[in-house]
C-alpha cells in the first residue's frame, strides 16, 4: 500500500491515476494534501499535477465511459468529500482494467459510491436551482447567496443564464468565498466578499442598496406562501423532509 | 396601492389553492428571444406549503366571482365571502417580478366565472397573450379552461399555454350532478376533446412545416375530487384510465376533499380530508403510468377499493402470490418492477448489474432495494433455503410489524363519513 498526496485538484486526481500506472503501483491510497499526517513508516508519493497527464487519463476514460458517466464522474468530484477522492480513483483504475460496459456494474463498490454520490450533488444543485432567491439591488442587479454542501456553483451556471437572459445577476458562494456574475452577454467567476456589507439576517442585503419595490415583492411572497397553505393538511414532517431546515436561511418565505 | 394588491392576493391565492395540480415540466419552451425564463426542462418545486405540497406556480384565480353555485367550491355563488379581481396588468406584473427573483417556474391561472364563459375566457386569454407577446416570457403557463367557453378562443389560448386542463370535479356523473346540478362530465369532455384533437393536428403538421406554433406543449390534464361523493376507487380510477387513453391526458390529479362548507350533502367540516386515500390513489396512478399495471389488475369487482393499511402494489402481490418468488438474476424486467420494495431505478440498476454475475444479498441492499419489503418475493444467489410457503396474511403481518408506517397513526376516518 502506497499513499499518493495530491493538491485536492481535479488535474491532480487524474495525475494521481496516470502516476499509479506509470510507477505499476497495486494499491493506492489517494490522500489530498490538505488532510495529510506525514507518517515515517510509511512510504508516500507526491503528485505533482500535470496537465498533460490529467488530460490523457481524461481522454482515456472517455474512450471508455459515455458523457453522462463523464458528467457524473465530474460531479462527484465537486462534492468535496475526502472518501470519494479514493472512490474516484478506484473507478478509473477499475474502468481501465475492466473491458467496456463495466460502469454498469452497480454490485461492485466503488461504481456504486460515485453514482451514488453523484445523486446527492446532483440532488444539491437541483435544490440551489429551487432555493435561490434573488433581491433586485437599486442598480438593477437580481442577487443572491448560498451556501451549498458541495460546490455546484460550476453546475447551476448554465441554468439561470438560461433563465435569466435579460437581466444581470450574482449568485455568491459564501462558504467557498467566490460567485457568479452574468452580464447579460456572459457568466463570470468573481471573488468579490459581499457579505461585510450584509445585515446579520443573512438572506437580507441592507435596504438602501435594494430596489425600492423589493421590499413589497418579498413581502407578496411571503404572504403567498402564507395564504396557499392549507391547515386542514398541515403535515410538518414532510414539509421538513422537502425543505430541509438549513436551506430555511435562503428562502424569503421562511423570514417571518 | 400596496394594501390592495396584498388583500386580491391573499383573496385569490386562497382561493386557487384547492386546485392540486403543481406540475411544471414537460413542455419544451426554450429561452431563444433573450426573454425571461426557460421552460424546457424539469419542472423545480420553489417551495413547499407546510402541508407538503410543491410551490412552483404563482397559482391564482383571476377573479372568485362566480354566477356558479358548486356545493364544493369556495368560491360559489351563494358562500358569504369577500370578492376580488385582479386586473390583466397586475397578474403580468405579479408573475413577471415573482418569476425574476426564483420564487416560481410561472403562472397557473385559473378564474371563478365572470358574466359568462366567454368574458372570462377572453380576459384569461389577454393575461398569456400579453405575457408571452409583450414580456418575451418563456416561463411555464398553466391556463384553466373556462366551461362553455368558444372553441376559437380555446384554441387561440392553447398556443400561448404550456398547459392546460379543466376539473371533472367529481369522478362520476351521478357525484357531479349531486353537487353541481348546472355542469355535466360532458362539459369537460368537449374542450378536452378540442384541444386534444388540435394537439394531434399541429404535430402532423409540423412534421410538414417547421413553423408550425407550439400549441400546449406540456399537454392537458385533469382533476377528480375524492371523498365528497361516494364513489368507490375502483369507479375513480376506471375513470381515470379512461380520460387518460381518451384525451391522452398528461395527469390526473386527486384531490381529497377538504369540507368548507354546511351544505348536508357534503362531509361535515372538520372532518379530516381523506388523506391516505388519496396517496393510495396517487399510488395506484403511479403504477398505472410507470409499472405496466393495468388498471382491472388492482380494482376490479372483487377487489372495489384500495387497501388503507398496506400499499397497492403489495397488495397486489398477495393476492397474486402465484407469481412469486421472482428471481432477480433470471426474471423480465417488467416483473422485477413487480416487486414490493424495489422501484423503477433498481429494477434497472439489477438487470444491468446482474450481467456482471448473480447478485447477492448485500448487493440488492447496496443497489438500494427495500430488503425487508422485497425479500418475501424474491430469489437471489445467496437466498436461504426455504422450508415452507408462507401465505398472504402471514407476510403482510411480518411486513406490517417490521415498517413502521406512518399511516396508521393517523387516524382512519375517511370510510366512515358514508
Ligand atoms: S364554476 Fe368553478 S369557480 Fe364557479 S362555483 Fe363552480 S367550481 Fe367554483
Amino acid at each position: 500500500m502506497e499513499i499518493y498526496v495530491f493538491d485536492g485538484a481535479l488535474e491532480g486526481l487524474l495525475t494521481a491515476i496516470f502516476d499509479s500506472y506509470e510507477r505499476k503501483a497495486m494499491q493506492v491510497n489517494v490522500v489530498s494534501s490538505d488532510r495529510y499526517l506525514p507518517d515515517v513508516f510509511q512510504e508516500s508519493h507526491l503528485v505533482i499535477s500535470s496537465d498533460n497527464k490529467a488530460n490523457r487519463v481524461w481522454k482515456g476514460l472517455r474512450k471508455k465511459l459515455d458523457t453522462d458517466w463523464m458528467k457524473k464522474f465530474y460531479n462527484s468530484f465537486l462534492s468535496e468529500q475526502p472518501d470519494l477522492f479514493q472512490d474516484l480513483f478506484d473507478f478509473a483504475r477499475y474502468i481501465f482494467d475492466n473491458p467496456a460496459g463495466a460502469e454498469t456494474n452497480f454490485g461492485n463498490n466503488c461504481v456504486l459510491s460515485v453514482s451514488q454520490m453523484e445523486r446527492k450533488v446532483h440532488r444539491e444543485k437541483h435544490r440551489m436551482e429551487a432555493f435561490i432567491r434573488f433581491q433586485q439591488t437599486a442598480d438593477g442587479i437580481f442577487y443572491a447567496h448560498i451556501e451549498p454542501d458541495y460546490n455546484v456553483l460550476p453546475l447551476i451556471s448554465d441554468h439561470f443564464r438560461k433563465r435569466y437572459a435579460d437581466q444581470k445577476w450574482i449568485i455568491f458562494d459564501l462558504k467557498r468565498k467566490y460567485g457568479l456574475f452574468f452580464d447579460l452577454e456572459k457568466v463570470e467567476e468573481i471573488t468579490f466578499d459581499f457579505t461585510a456589507e450584509m445585515s446579520s439576517n443573512l438572506n437580507t442585503l441592507p435596504a438602501q442598496v435594494l430596489d425600492p419595490k423589493e421590499e413589497l415583492y418579498s413581502l407578496l411572497w411571503k404572504d403567498y406562501f402564507r395564504s396557499t397553505n392549507i391547515p386542514a393538511r398541515k403535515n410538518m414532517k414532510l414539509h421538513i423532509q422537502h425543505v430541509p431546515k438549513r436551506y430555511w436561511k435562503y428562502l424569503s418565505e421562511k423570514q417571518m | 396601492m400596496f394594501d390592495r394588491i396584498r388583500e386580491k392576493l391573499e383573496i385569490l391565492a386562497d382561493a386557487a389553492k384547492y386546485d392540486v395540480s403543481c406540475s411544471s415540466s414537460g413542455s419544451n419552451r426554450k429561452n431563444l428571444n433573450k426573454g425571461l425564463g426557460d421552460a424546457e426542462g424539469m419542472g423545480i418545486c420553489h417551495t413547499y406549503t407546510e402541508d407538503g405540497r410543491c410551490v412552483s406556480l404563482l397559482k391564482i384565480l383571476l377573479t372568485n366571482h362566480c354566477i356558479y353555485d358548486c356545493a364544493f367550491c369556495v368560491s360559489r355563488r351563494s358562500n358569504d365571502i369577500k370578492r376580488a379581481a385582479f386586473t390583466v396588468d397586475e397578474v403580468v406584473e405579479l408573475t413577471m417580478n415573482f418569476y425574476r427573483r426564483n420564487y416560481i417556474e410561472g403562472l397557473f391561472l385559473s378564474s371563478g366565472i365572470f358574466k359568462d364563459g366567454d368574458y372570462t375566457m377572453e380576459r384569461l386569454l389577454r393575461i398569456v397573450k400579453k405575457l408571452r407577446v409583450e414580456e418575451k416570457f418563456n416561463g411555464y403557463i398553466h391556463l384553466k379552461t373556462i366551461p362553455g367557453a368558444s372553441p376559437e378562443l380555446l384554441k387561440e389560448a392553447g398556443l400561448y399555454a404550456d398547459r392546460m386542463s379543466i376539473n371533472l370535479e367529481m369522478p362520476t356523473e351521478l357525484g357531479l350532478k349531486l353537487l353541481a346540478p348546472e355542469k355535466s362530465h360532458e362539459d369537460v369532455k368537449r374542450p378536452l376533446d378540442l384541444i386534444h384533437k388540435s394537439i394531434i393536428q399541429l404535430k402532423d403538421e409540423k412534421a410538414l412545416i417547421k413553423s408550425t406554433p407550439k400549441f400546449v406543449p406540456a399537454g392537458q390534464s385533469t382533476q377528480m375530487v375524492i371523498g365528497a361523493t361516494p364513489e368507490s376507487d375502483k369507479e375513480i380510477m376506471h375513470t381515470a384510465d379512461k380520460f387518460y387513453k381518451d384525451y391522452s391526458l398528461k395527469r390526473v390529479y386527486y384531490s381529497g376533499y377538504i369540507p368548507i362548507s354546511h351544505d348536508n350533502r357534503l362531509p361535515v367540516i372538520g372532518s379530516q380530508p381523506p388523506l391516505i386515500r388519496e396517496n393510495r390513489l396517487y399510488q395506484t396512478d403511479w403504477l398505472m403510468r410507470f409499472y405496466g399495471f393495468d388498471v382491472k389488475e388492482i380494482l376490479n369487482d372483487a377487489n372495489p377499493n384500495l387497501d388503507v393499511d398496506i400499499d397497492p402494489k403489495l397488495s397486489w402481490a398477495l393476492r397474486n402470490l402465484d407469481q412469486f418468488p421472482v428471481d432477480i438474476n433470471t426474471a423480465e424486467y417488467q416483473m422485477i418492477l413487480r416487486v414490493p420494495g424495489i422501484g423503477v431505478g433498481s429494477a434497472k440498476k439489477i438487470v444491468q448489474a446482474r450481467q456482471f454475475g448473480n447478485l447477492r444479498m448485500d448487493q440488492l441492499k447496496k443497489i438500494g432495494i427495500s430488503f425487508n419489503r422485497a425479500k418475501h418475493f424474491i430469489r437471489y444467489a445467496d437466498s436461504p433455503i426455504k422450508l415452507n410457503d408462507f401465505e398472504a396474511g402471514h407476510i403482510k403481518g411480518i411486513i406490517l410489524s417490521e415498517s413502521k408506517s406512518k399511516y396508521l397513526k393517523t387516524p382512519v376516518n375517511q370510510l366512515s363519513l358514508f
